[in-house]
């Protein structure tokens, strides 16, 4: 008896999509372990995840709130990942983009008739992550540079620029020593629907995956970025300018995440303060990843995340169960879901073997043993 | 600026590279192998936890690091598990056990932040810390960094003089070749995995134990990426890593040096930005350099995964 391991000659698109399933089942099964392992009735505790989720009216706009952030910067990967860019530095981006809303915010809008101040800001938050990432991205496309190392790098010198600014000269001159800007004047704050704290970055997000949704399948622009990261060769020779491409890519994707800075500063803290950037930057990872880069399925597994961490926030109040729960059920979730790629591009053969069986039959269909016998 | 606090600078210099020179060691041989191990900096940082942890808990020093090796090493084997026999994409495997590992370290260490535990101590050698200058920066360390000391030429020899170093190295390079020859690809890639990941808590276990005592949130600060681009500015070469290294821990050092003395020259955010700009800046050199690129690369099958079916 024995296993065999033959490459598909096109990768399975039942099995990659019943993998993703397959890959939540299992992720979900080890977690209950997990749970048991902490003396927890698992079923209790995933009931108490859900209602945290979804029990009431608040929990729901929570996790919507916690989505916004998760889908843009989950736009945010998958864009330059489609081209096999990989722009890990959403949290820098996303730190800066609150950097160039909260300017606006502070010392921009005595100057701006009031309608004018969010929209000043919204260019400016994606602006400002745009330049930030593009550093890396010219880097990369002129003098091929490793951007992910590159990215990574910006991400800390962004983080200590910001914190330089809400501890030094951005500090509260009315605080008490509280990490972060003064407080933003009413102009610059975006409207939450009523009764919760979902702002108007929710509609960014879902716009903007709409749009790329759009952009990826019916503009010139789209189709030379599915082609170049499926095949770089074939586009090189049709003409494609990959340079420029990647230089743009690179731009809107640090756009998307200085949006979801500006969307963070000031439609949650209305302030730049300590504590915008947790994660969401490398969480996005994950989301995109999941989504296998396509938009649409990166709003609802945003959602599917967000519902994950806050339900987990629950479990640590409810039952005492660490929060970070919901973290370890997305790590499983995501090499699940990486290990689940692999039946979709590889499919396994049982075969029975006799040592009889000359070299020449056993060349037809799957990897043969070398010739050791 | 006198004589002592050269020796002072340099010190702090050869103790501030060592994390860092432990990861990129460690990472070379990975990438030696093929593969490419983005999760360095969550198993720096579990290795520092699990070390600093074991050793509070069982007052051993030498439990703490071979817990951190342990560790280090288990994160690796997942890492090698998805990239070799699953052939998942590298680069989002690593990155992913990177951010794993940065969660958990933070959500499990909260019970031990603050807590001081057995440290590795300064061993001063006899006579060779006599030597002027240079005697005292080099031979009153501690354990670890004298283990770098040893570990480095190890390398060096087992890479470019020994068989299966060479083994090694035609894996990374031409994996389909080496197949033919006989040597195990598959087994090779899970043992550099391993080694990479091993060292890689060991450099953890080195801050926790010894440079910052104790546990901290996040406590390598990067490194575990910084060790990465080392390896690039290195070329491969456990000697440029060396001089990487040395390079990293003599921004440290200055750092140290213009908060002790209070220069204002450079504020200190700026100060604390150096270490991340200049890794992008040795990136960008060492990218750019044309007679380097030409003697030197990245072993050709890096980041690809084996089949053997596909190479006729």
């Amino acid at each position: 008896m024995k296993l065999t391991l033959e490459r598909r000659l096109v990768p399975s698109k039942f099995a990659a999509w019943g993998g993703v399933g397959f890959s939540i089942l299992l992720a979900l099964i080890m977690g209950g372990l997990v749970f048991l392992g902490a003396g927890a009735n698992p079923f209790k505790a995933y009931a108490v995840m859900c209602l945290g989720a979804f029990g009431d009216f608040y929990n729901v706009s929570e996790v919507l709130v916690k989505a916004i952030p998760l889908i843009l910067c989950g736009l945010s990967i998958a864009i330059p990942a489609k081209i096999l860019v990989w722009n890990i530095g959403g949290e820098g981006q996303l730190a800066v983009g609150g950097i160039g809303s909260a300017a606006v915010a502070l010392f921009l809008s005595p100057f701006l008739p009031p309608p004018f101040v969010l929209p000043t800001m919204i260019v400016a938050g994606f602006l400002a992550g745009g330049l930030w990432a593009s550093v890396a991205g010219f880097l990369r496309a002129r003098m091929g540079v490793n951007e992910i190392l590159t990215t990574l790098m910006l991400n800390y010198v962004a983080i200590y620029w910001m914190e330089n600014l809400y501890f030094g000269p951005w500090r509260d001159p009315t605080g008490t020593g509280f990490p972060g800007t003064a407080i933003f004047p009413e102009a610059a704050w975006l409207p939450r629907f009523p009764q919760t704290r979902i702002h108007l970055g929710l509609v960014f997000g879902i716009l903007a995956a709409l749009v790329l949704q759009w952009a990826f399948f019916r503009t010139r622009w789209g189709y030379e970025i599915r082609v170049i990261g499926e095949n770089p060769k074939a586009a090189r020779y049709a003409g494609m300018d990959i340079t420029r491409h990647i230089l743009w890519v690179m731009f809107l994707s640090g756009g998307l995440a200085g949006l979801a800075g500006m969307a963070e500063v000031s439609g949650i803290h209305y302030r730049l303060q300590q504590g915008l950037t947790v994660g969401y930057g490398y969480v996005g990872i994950i989301v995109a990843w999941l989504s296998r880069l396509n938009p649409m399925a990166i709003i609802v597994v945003a959602l599917f995340l967000a519902s994950l961490l806050v339900g987990g926030d629950q479990l640590q109040s409810v039952m005492h169960l660490p929060s970070a729960v919901g973290l370890v059920l997305e790590g499983t979730l995501l090499f699940f879901v990486l290990g689940s790629d692999f039946l979709a591009r590889y499919r396994i053969k049982l075969s029975i073997k006799s040592k009889e069986q000359p070299r020449v039959e056993q060349k037809a269909g799957g990897i043969e043993q070398r010739a050791s016998s | 600026m006198d004589t002592g606090t050269l020796m002072f600078i340099l010190s702090i210099t050869i103790r501030s590279s060592t994390a860092v020179l432990f990861a990129t060691l460690g990472e070379i041989f990975t990438e030696r192998s093929g593969v490419l191990n983005l999760g360095v900096e969550g198993m720096m940082l579990m290795g520092a936890l699990s070390g600093f942890a074991a050793t509070f808990y069982s007052h051993s020093l030498l439990l703490g690091i071979l817990t951190s090796l342990a560790i280090g090493g288990v994160l690796a084997l997942i890492h090698g598990f998805f990239v070799i026999t699953l052939r998942a994409n590298q680069v989002v495997c690593g990155l992913a056990l990177a951010i794993f590992g940065i969660g958990l370290s933070s959500f499990l260490g909260r019970p031990i932040i603050g807590r001081v535990g057995e440290r590795f101590v300064q061993w001063p050698i006899p006579f060779l810390q006599e030597i002027p200058i240079f005697g005292p920066v080099l031979f009153n360390q501690n354990p670890l960094i004298y283990f770098s000391y040893f570990l480095v030429p190890a390398a060096w020899f087992f890479l470019y003089h020994s068989r299966p170093g060479l083994n090694l190295r035609s894996v990374g390079e031409n994996p389909a070749a080496a197949d033919t020859a006989g040597i195990s690809v598959i087994r090779i890639r899970y043992l550099f995995t391993l080694f990479g990941g091993m060292l890689a808590g060991l450099g953890g276990a080195y801050l926790s134990l010894s440079y910052t005592p104790g546990w901290k949130e996040n406590m390598t600060s990067g490194q575990g990426w910084i060790a990465i681009a080392m390896v690039i500015f290195a070329l491969w070469n456990p000697w440029r890593a060396v001089l990487g290294a040395l390079l990293f821990g003599g921004i440290n050092a200055l750092q140290f040096y213009f908060d002790a003395r209070q220069f204002t020259l450079i504020p200190s955010y700026i100060l604390r930005m150096l270490p991340y700009l200049f890794t992008i800046a040795i990136l960008v050199i060492i990218t750019r350099w044309k007679t380097v690129r030409k003697r030197a690369g990245a072993p050709a099958g890096l980041g690809l995964p084996f089949q053997r079916e596909e190479h006729f």
